[in-house]
C-alpha cells in the first residue's frame, strides 16, 4: 500500500482544515515528547499538566450499568445490590464500588447511552470507532485517532499502548487507514513488547554496525523514492531500537511496592499501575481491558468478583492521577461494547443491552462530580439526555482539545475524524 | 426416623403451587409443617399456609433480596438472611409477622443458614468468607469461624449437632467443632470449583451440604463440566464423602440435565438423597442411592428451581422457582 503525502511534509495527514482545535489554540508546543519525556525526573509539571493523554478502561463483554453507574435498587430490575452515597451529594452508585464512590468528585457519568447494537462485535465497533460497521469501510478506533492527534512527530516509542489480560505482543490492526504507526502495541498480560531483547549471539557493537548500514541504505533509497510506507518501514526499525533501549519503561515492578499493594495483587491491579506508569512517562494513549463481564448466567456473583478487582484498581488510579495533577491533561474513559439487560433472566443473568447504559469519563474538559442523562425508574429506557456512540466519539476528542469535526487526508481524500452527521455532547464539555 | 410407608419417589407428583410477586430464591418449611416460607428477588419474606396456600407478606426486615431461611427448632421463630448482610427474626405464626430483631451478620450477602438439631443455634455463611454461629433465642453471636478463602455458599449442621460443615466457592468444605469453634478437618470438594482463565472468574462452589441421618455420608452439591461459566454451560454434580475416611465414595452425576446446578440436598428416611437442580428452562428433583452414580429417578418441575425443603412428614417437598412460584411435590402415589 502506498500512501501519498498531501503536502510532502512531516505534517502529512493533516487535512486542509485545522486538525487540532483547542490544542492549536494552546500552541502545538504543548505537545511535546520524545525520549526526553521518558526520564521521569525531567518531566516538568508544566508538561504533565499540558500534554494531553487518553486512557481507556475497556470492560470486555458488557459491564452491567445496574451493578455499577446507574443502580436501580428496590425495583423489579434492580438486582440484589444497593446504591451507596458517593463523595458527591445526590449521586449514588452500586455498593460494589465503595472505593470508587469516594472518587466521584473527579468523575462524570453519562447515564443515557443508547448505541442500538446488541451484538458483541458490532457493538464494539460502534463504541470504538464512533461509527456503525459496514462492509464499505474500516475505520480507526478512538485510540488510534487520538494517538495520531496527540503523538508528537518525533515520538520514538509507541504512542498507543494496549494492555490486555492475556495474549502476546505485537501491533494490533486498530488504526485502519491511519497506518501501523498509530496502531496499538499490545502488552499481553502487561509484559514488555515481544522481541525487544538483543539475542546473546549479537554484541552491542555488531548490532550498532548493522543498524548504521541499514540507515545508510535507507537514506540512499529514500532520496529518490520516499513514501509513507518507506517512512513507516524506517520508523518501525527506529522504534524497535528505542524499545530495546528503554525496555524498563514497561517494567511495572519498578513501581513502589506499596502501590502494588494499593492497586491489588491481581492482573488488573498490575495493569492499572502499568497504565499509570505509561501515562507518567508520556504515552499519549493507553487502553487496558478487564475481562470479562458477559454475564448471561449468575451476573451478580460474577460482578462481585470482577468489580472487587476493578473498584480497588480504578479508585487508586483516579486518586493518583488527581493527586499528581494529571487529570487536567488526561482523559479517562470507561466503556464496554454495551450494557446489560434490566431484565434478570431465569439463571440470575443479564443479557446484552445497548439501549440504556452508562459510560464514565473524567479529566480534561469533563465536569467533575457530574452526571449527564437519565434512565427511567427501572432502567429500561433513556428518558433524558440520550447520546450514542457517535456523540461520545466526538466528545472524547473534543475533551482532549482535538477538533472532532476536522478531517484526515487519506490519499488526497478528506476523511472526517468522527461521524460528520453527529456532534459532541456540548453540555458536558467545560 | 423410619420411612413413611407411602414414600415412593418414583410416584412424585405436584400437589400445590402458590405465586408471589417476584422470582423466588429460597424456601423452608417450619418444623411443625404448617407453613412454607419463601425468600425472593425483593426485600420481603412470603409465608404460605400449607393447608390452603394463604400468602402473608413479611415486610421491613430487609433492604434487598432474601436468600436464606431457617427456623428455631420449636418453630416459634423464622429467621431470614439477605443480601443486605442481615439476619432477621420473625414470629412464625403471628397473623402478620413483623421483625422481632435484626442483626448485622455479615459484610455482604448472607448466602446460607441452618439450625442445629436442638434448635438453639443458627449458623450463617456469607460473602465476607466468614461462618458465624448465633444464639437462636436472643440473636447473640456465639462463634466466629474464619479460615475460608472464598465466599461461603453453604452451611449445614451434622445431625448429631456437635459439628458444623461449611462449603465455599473454591470447593473447600470445613468441619468445625461447634462447642469450641475449632476447625476439625477439611474435605476436598475441588471438583465443584472451576477457574476459567479466559473469563477471569472463579465459578461453581459448594452450593449444598447435607450429612445423612445415620452420619455415614456427607453430600456436597454444586456443578461441574463448566465449559462456559458466563453462559451457565455446566451440569449438576454431587460428591458423596465417606464421613470417616473423607474419601469420595460416589460422584452422583446427572446426564442430560444441561445448565444444571444442585442447589440443595436433603436425605429421605429411606436413605435416598434428593437434590434440586435448575436446568435450561425447568427444574428437577433428582433421586440417588449411595451405591449408584446415576440418579434412579428424576422429576421435572415447570420452571427453574433454586431451593428445596423437606416437610417433617418426610413425604412433601417444597421448591422455590424463578417463575415466582413455590410448589409442593408429594413423593408418593396420588391419593
Amino acid at each position: 500500500m502506498t500512501i501519498r503525502y498531501a503536502c510532502n511534509s512531516s505534517e502529512h495527514g493533516m487535512a486542509r482544515r485545522s486538525f487540532l482545535g483547542t490544542m492549536a489554540a494552546a500552541g502545538t508546543g504543548a505537545i511535546t515528547g520524545g525520549l526526553g519525556a521518558f526520564a521521569r525526573s525531567a518531566v516538568s509539571e508544566q508538561l504533565i499538566r499540558e500534554q494531553k493523554r487518553i486512557v481507556i478502561w475497556d470492560m470486555h463483554g458488557g459491564l452491567s450499568q445496574l451493578e455499577s453507574w446507574d443502580p436501580k435498587p428496590g425495583t423489579d430490575t434492580g438486582g440484589p445490590f444497593r446504591s451507596i452515597p458517593t463523595s458527591v451529594p445526590g449521586i449514588g452508585i452500586c455498593e460494589l464500588l465503595p472505593r470508587t464512590a469516594q472518587q466521584m468528585h473527579h468523575l462524570c457519568l453519562v447515564r443515557g447511552v443508547n448505541t442500538s447494537e446488541d451484538d458483541h462485535g458490532k457493538g464494539r465497533y460502534k463504541v470504538l470507532t464512533g461509527r456503525p460497521q459496514t462492509p464499505a469501510a474500516n475505520n480507526p478506533e478512538i485510540g488510534a485517532v487520538a494517538a495520531k492527534a496527540l503523538m508528537p512527530e518525533d515520538y520514538a516509542l509507541p504512542g498507543h499502548i494496549l494492555i490486555t489480560p492475556g495474549g502476546g505482543g505485537g501491533r494490533s490492526n486498530d488504526a485502519a487507514y491511519l497506518g501501523p504507526k498509530y496502531a496499538s502495541v499490545q502488552l499481553g498480560n502487561g509484559k514488555p513488547p515481544e522481541n525487544t531483547v538483543l539475542p546473546d549471539t549479537i554484541t552491542v557493537e555488531s548490532d550498532a554496525a548493522r543498524q548504521d548500514f541499514r540507515r545508510h541504505l535507507n537514506e540512499r533509497f529514500l532520496s529518490r523514492r520516499r513514501t509513507a510506507v518507506t517512512d513507516a518501514y524506517g520508523y518501525s526499525y527506529e522504534q524497535a531500537l528505542q524499545l530495546m533501549q528503554h525496555r524498563d519503561v514497561f517494567d511495572v515492578s519498578k513501581e513502589p511496592a506499596k502501590d502494588h499493594e494499593r492497586y491489588g495483587k491481581h492482573d488488573l491491579g498490575r495493569h492499572a499501575l502499568l497504565a499509570r506508569r505509561m501515562l507518567e512517562m508520556g504515552t499519549p494513549v493507553v487502553k487496558l481491558s478487564h475481562s470479562n463481564y458477559d454475564t448471561h448466567h449468575e451476573n451478580f456473583n460474577f460482578h462481585i468478583e470482577q468489580l472487587g478487582e476493578l473498584d480497588r484498581a480504578f479508585s487508586c488510579f483516579v486518586e493518583d492521577l488527581a493527586d499528581r495533577g494529571m487529570l487536567e491533561s488526561t482523559l479517562i474513559i470507561m466503556f464496554s461494547e454495551f450494557g446489560r439487560t434490566p431484565r434478570i433472566n431465569t439463571r440470575y443473568g443479564r443479557d446484552h443491552w445497548s439501549h440504556a447504559w452508562s459510560v464514565l469519563m473524567a479529566g480534561c474538559r469533563m465536569p467533575r462530580g457530574a452526571t449527564y442523562g437519565k434512565t427511567n425508574d427501572n432502567g429500561t429506557e433513556v428518558i433524558e439526555g440520550q447520546v450514542d456512540h457517535a456523540n461520545l466519539f466526538h466528545t472524547y476528542l473534543q475533551a482532549v482539545g482535538v477538533d472532532s469535526t476536522a478531517s484526515f487526508d487519506i490519499e488526497g481524500r478528506e476523511v472526517p475524524l468522527a461521524d460528520p452527521s453527529s456532534h459532541p455532547i456540548e453540555e458536558i464539555l467545560a | 426416623m423410619s420411612a413413611p410407608a407411602e414414600l415412593d419417589p418414583k410416584q412424585a407428583h405436584l400437589v400445590s403451587e402458590w405465586k408471589h410477586d417476584r422470582p423466588m430464591n429460597a424456601c423452608r418449611i417450619d418444623p411443625q409443617g404448617r407453613y412454607v416460607f419463601g425468600g425472593s428477588e425483593d426485600a420481603v419474606v412470603s409465608r404460605f399456609q400449607l393447608d390452603d396456600g394463604t400468602r402473608t407478606v413479611l415486610a421491613e426486615g430487609h433492604d434487598t433480596w432474601v436468600r436464606a431461611l431457617a427456623f428455631s427448632k420449636d418453630g416459634t421463630h423464622a429467621i431470614s438472611g439477605a443480601c443486605d448482610g442481615k439476619i432477621t427474626w420473625w414470629e412464625t405464626a403471628a397473623e402478620t409477622p413483623t421483625p422481632v430483631r435484626s442483626v448485622a451478620a455479615h459484610k455482604g450477602w448472607v448466602r446460607s443458614m441452618d439450625a442445629n438439631p436442638d434448635g438453639t443455634l443458627i449458623a450463617t455463611g456469607g460473602n465476607d468468607n466468614m461462618v458465624r454461629i448465633w444464639n437462636a433465642l436472643d440473636g447473640s453471636l456465639m462463634q466466629e469461624l474464619s479460615g475460608h478463602q472464598g465466599h461461603i455458599y453453604s452451611v449445614a449442621f451434622h445431625p448429631q449437632g456437635g459439628f458444623l460443615l461449611s462449603g465455599d466457592l473454591m470447593g473447600v468444605v470445613k468441619q468445625w467443632d461447634v462447642a469450641t469453634g475449632k476447625e476439625v478437618r477439611t474435605f476436598d470438594a475441588k471438583p465443584l470449583h472451576t477457574h476459567n482463565g479466559g473469563q477471569g472468574v472463579d465459578y461453581g462452589g459448594v452450593r449444598a451440604l447435607s450429612v445423612s441421618p445415620d452420619g455415614k455420608w456427607l453430600a456436597a452439591g454444586g456443578l461441574h463440566e463448566a465449559t462456559n461459566p458466563f453462559a451457565g454451560v455446566n451440569k449438576p454434580l454431587v460428591l458423596l464423602f465417606d464421613w470417616e475416611t473423607q474419601e469420595v465414595a460416589q460422584k452422583h452425576v446427572t446426564d442430560g440435565v444441561e445448565r444444571g446446578v444442585a442447589w440443595r440436598l436433603v436425605w429421605l428416611a429411606d436413605g435416598t438423597l434428593v437434590g434440586v437442580s435448575s436446568g435450561s428452562n425447568e427444574g428437577m428433583l433428582l433421586f440417588w442411592k449411595p451405591d449408584a452414580a446415576s440418579d434412579f429417578h428424576r422429576f421435572k418441575l415447570p420452571s427453574n428451581a433454586r431451593d428445596m425443603d423437606l416437610h417433617p412428614d418426610g413425604l412433601q417437598v417444597a421448591t422455590a422457582h424463578h417463575d415466582q412460584h413455590v410448589r409442593i411435590t408429594r413423593l408418593a402415589a396420588k391419593a
